[in-house]
């Protein structure tokens, strides 16, 4: 009897929120195509499979540390660390295998591992502290940076006496396997980041309380969910996440510095932002924010292919990110 | 007679929804013309287009006689028309003055401003309203009722000649309410006209002139406020009649005592407040606005911390600090702001039934069983009636009383015996009410322990088997409930203001 009720009316009255990021995920998808064929247009050297993968090499980095962004700006937050907590991770894994000259994997964990604590630390000091998210995570952003350069002597550390460490992100699994399909390692591991993530927000409990908890952080803390605990394995969930992007890096340069990471935690927000996620919180997807940062790499490629100056491809990032949003209010007026 | 506003035959359709089918509505200089309806009857609609907010698609709006069509709120502000909204658009860090005369500032010679004229002119308004009030003290420090004051000045300061005011008194206690009609009896005498929005049936009588019903975008009548009774009126704006009668309380001298709440304080807004409730009881509690009867069901909750005070929850001493404590003891609370406090409405049914039970919806694996939660909405939204399409429906589309049987779903199935009810008809249709008050019997009935906080006196007369009252953070009595006790025998206890502070009222 239940089964009849159900049918009939309100299938789109259902679908209008979800409806709103499925449209901007479109609208961003749609906009993607658009720039790959306007770019193959302008440059002919520009749809050669090698430099398809240079550009999702160079939006490996983006795409990991975004996803770790839009976690925690899906529950109303903002991480402004993710940046220098993926050098930091970084360095943490130049001391454990260049300077302590430990085996490859325990520099992996150890990185993922110091993301992750460090991302408790923000999720303490947003939950327990009751620091707003901006100021907890600028006041980590600053400790990390300083503590990088501090371990690490201001010098980059390089990992020529660990082989195997480029290729984690250099290397190719599936170019072994396919000749003809060279996808990077780096680009693999954002995959597989990116699948992780959406798994956990659209089937775990975790996940569940991300949206909840971005959607009426109160209603659900007088349900009795301990909110504090959740928030905190949030945070630590996008550190681990950003140790994860660390590794990437310094597997792309073969070297930890110490000296990068700021200005990464704004290109992360801006793919996220274009993919959809309201910075309001309560909705978002990592197919989204996937989108969001090739849109950037697209975008930042094309523009060097056809010969932009450096400058003018950071007006029109910033062009695109306002458009983006702008595209989103429109349609959320309607 | 000739009428300040007119409204003719008014038809506005939004995608999908015939919003207002030929309303008429008419106004007089120096009458209080009130403006009925259940939610969803048109009335915002109607006022929208009155003010400049929305175009109407056909018939013929007149200011004096003469055609209009605002098509701003400017162009209403113009014409005379003034908006009191419900939800006061103030800036909280603004002096009162600064507040009213926001884009209008009066500059001197050198085009700076003329903090000096801007107060003196609001001042002016103030002493024209008899309204006690200094221009500079800054809006955010005033009680609400005063706001509402700077918000009809500001109104005034435009030469309004009518005013809407969307309900006034939503947040008022009784005698900001005495002090506000006041006003509101000094504008008419400078004939003013005042359209009145209220669901409260009792300030009909005390302040209207006549009376508008509207029901589902249509109009229903227009009837004289004082003759006509208030049934009647409430006929008009549900369709049909609508009776209530006394409660007969159960006899329960045999039943377990479910909650025990012993010297409940916390500094300046509880003292000492005892009281215990048994299981299958009805218990309400009763006040004026700010007597402090939410602060005692939110400490008793966990959400806020209290300096004092046990519970024992069956008898036994339970020790809640967090919401979190309180549910696993079996409280559940229902805030009078389901909005804010009680559902995520972005997010579907199904999702807010499960917030507090969520774990246990997880495989060893820890995937949500998605399939599993879906069957269990479903389940209460067949056994609650609540009307969606879907258990995949967002919250925020329900009604007001779907949306609160949402919320009773999600703390059934969280296995919580102890329900406290803050305000549980808020927001919610006359219609739809009866049918709250019926599942709540029906769960008093089945063993569930209620607790009931009301504003509306008529409210706690038809549920509460007994009646807690309260007074400025005090419990002042526990009244039996059934027809032995009347309105007044409450009002009595919610005055009943303690001895020491009385000298503090006579201050001001």
């Amino acid at each position: 009897m239940s089964l009849a009720t159900d049918q009939k009316p309100a299938a789109p009255a259902t679908s209008t929120v979800g409806g709103a990021v499925a449209y901007q995920r479109l609208l961003a998808f749609a906009s993607l195509v658009a720039l790959l064929i306007g770019f193959s247009f302008a440059s002919s050297n520009f749809m050669q499979t090698s430099n398809m993968m240079a550009i999702l090499q160079s939006a490996s980095v983006n795409g990991v540390l975004a996803v770790a962004a839009t976690l925690v700006i899906i529950t109303g937050g903002i991480d402004l660390s993710v940046g220098t907590l993926m050098t930091f991770c970084a360095v943490i894994a130049g001391v454990i295998l260049t300077k302590m000259g430990l085996p490859l994997m325990v520099g992996v964990i150890g990185a993922i591992g110091a993301g992750a604590l460090c991302g408790l630390c923000s999720g303490t000091f947003v939950t327990k502290m009751n620091i707003p998210p901006f100021i907890a995570t600028l006041g980590m952003m600053l400790m990390l940076k300083g503590l990088s350069l501090i371990i690490s002597g201001t010098r980059p550390i390089y990992f020529n006496d660990t082989p195997g460490f480029d290729q984690i992100s250099r290397g190719s699994i599936i170019g072994d396997i396919i000749p003809a399909l060279p996808v990077p390692n780096g680009v693999l591991i954002l995959f597989l980041v990116a699948a992780a993530a959406s798994f956990v927000l659209s089937r775990t409990v975790l996940g569940r309380y991300i949206f909840a908890l971005g959607s009426n952080e109160e209603a659900v803390r007088l349900s009795g969910v301990n909110t504090d605990r959740w928030k905190m394995a949030i945070y630590a969930l996008a550190g681990a996440i950003c140790g994860i992007a660390g590794i990437l890096i310094a597997s792309r340069l073969n070297s930890a510095q110490p000296a990068l990471g700021q200005g990464y935690e704004l290109e992360a927000i801006a793919a996220v932002v274009i993919g959809g996620t309201s910075l309001a919180g309560g909705r978002g997807t990592i197919l989204g924010t996937l989108i969001g940062a090739l849109i950037m790499a697209v975008l930042t490629n094309g523009l060097r292919v056809m010969a932009v100056a450096q400058e003018w491809q950071t007006v029109v990032t910033g062009a695109i990110i306002i458009l983006a949003v702008y595209a989103d209010m429109i349609r959320q007026k309607k | 007679m000739t009428y300040l506003v007119e409204m003719d035959g008014i038809e506005k359709r939004f995608p999908g929804v015939h919003a207002l089918k030929s309303v008429s509505f008419d106004l007089k200089p120096g009458e209080v013309h009130a403006l009925m309806g259940e939610n969803g009857a048109g009335k915002s609609t109607l006022i929208k287009i009155m003010a400049g907010i929305y175009r109407n698609d056909g018939g013929e709006m007149r200011v004096d006689g003469n055609p209009v069509a605002p098509a701003s709120p400017r162009e209403a502000q113009n014409l005379g028309i003034g908006v009191i909204h419900q939800e006061l658009a103030l800036m909280n860090d603004l002096t009162a003055a600064q507040n009213i005369f926001i884009g209008r500032e009066p500059r001197n010679r050198l085009g700076l401003l003329d903090e000096r004229k801007l107060n003196a002119d609001a001042a002016a308004i103030f002493k024209m309203m008899n309204l006690d009030l200094d221009p500079r003290a800054q809006v955010g420090s005033l009680t609400i009722a005063k706001q509402q004051m700077v918000e009809i000045a500001k109104a005034l300061s435009f030469r309004s000649r009518a005013l809407i005011m969307d309900e006034p008194t939503a947040a008022l206690n009784d005698a900001e309410v005495a002090e506000l009609f006041e006003i509101i009896r000094g504008l008419k005498a400078d004939g003013v006209g005042i359209i009145y929005i209220s669901h409260k049936m009792d300030e009909l009588k005390r302040i209207s002139d006549r009376v508008t019903v509207m029901r589902d975008g249509e109009y229903v009548g227009t009837v004289d406020a004082n003759a006509t009774p208030i049934n009647q009126i409430i006929a008009m704006m549900v369709g049909r009649e609508v009776t209530e009668e006394p409660v007969v309380p159960p006899d329960l001298s045999a039943a377990e005592v479910a909650l025990e709440v012993e010297g409940l304080s916390r500094a300046g807004e509880i003292f000492d407040v005892s009281f215990s409730v048994k299981k299958g009881e009805i218990l309400g509690f009763a006040g004026l606005m700010g007597a402090g009867r939410t602060e005692v069901s939110r400490a008793v909750f966990g959400a806020d911390p209290k300096d004092g005070g046990t519970i024992k929850v069956h008898g036994k001493l339970v020790n809640i600090k967090t919401p979190t404590d309180a549910v696993r003891a079996g409280i559940g609370y229902l805030s009078e702001d389901r909005k804010h406090f009680g559902l995520a409405t972005p997010m579907n049914v199904r999702d807010n039934v499960v917030m507090a039970t969520l774990s246990q919806y997880v495989t060893s694996l820890g995937i949500l069983k998605d399939a599993e939660m879906r069957k269990v909405a479903r389940g209460y939204i067949d056994q609650l009636g609540i009307r969606t399409p879907s258990e995949m429906q967002e919250v925020r589309l329900l009604s007001g009383g779907n949306q609160q049987k949402v919320v009773i779903a999600k703390w059934l199935l969280r296995d919580c015996d102890i329900l406290i009810f803050d305000e549980p008809t808020r927001g919610i249709d006359i219609g739809a009410k009866s049918e709250i008050y019926k599942l709540l019997e029906t769960l008093a009935a089945e063993g569930k322990t209620i607790i009931v906080i009301s504003s509306e006196l008529p409210e706690i007369m038809r549920l509460s088997h007994r009646i807690a009252v309260m007074c400025e953070g005090r419990l002042t009595g526990i009244l039996p409930g059934g027809a032995g006790t009347t309105q007044e025998d409450i009002m009595r206890l919610a005055t009943d203001r303690a001895p020491a502070m009385q000298p503090m009222g006579e201050h001001a």
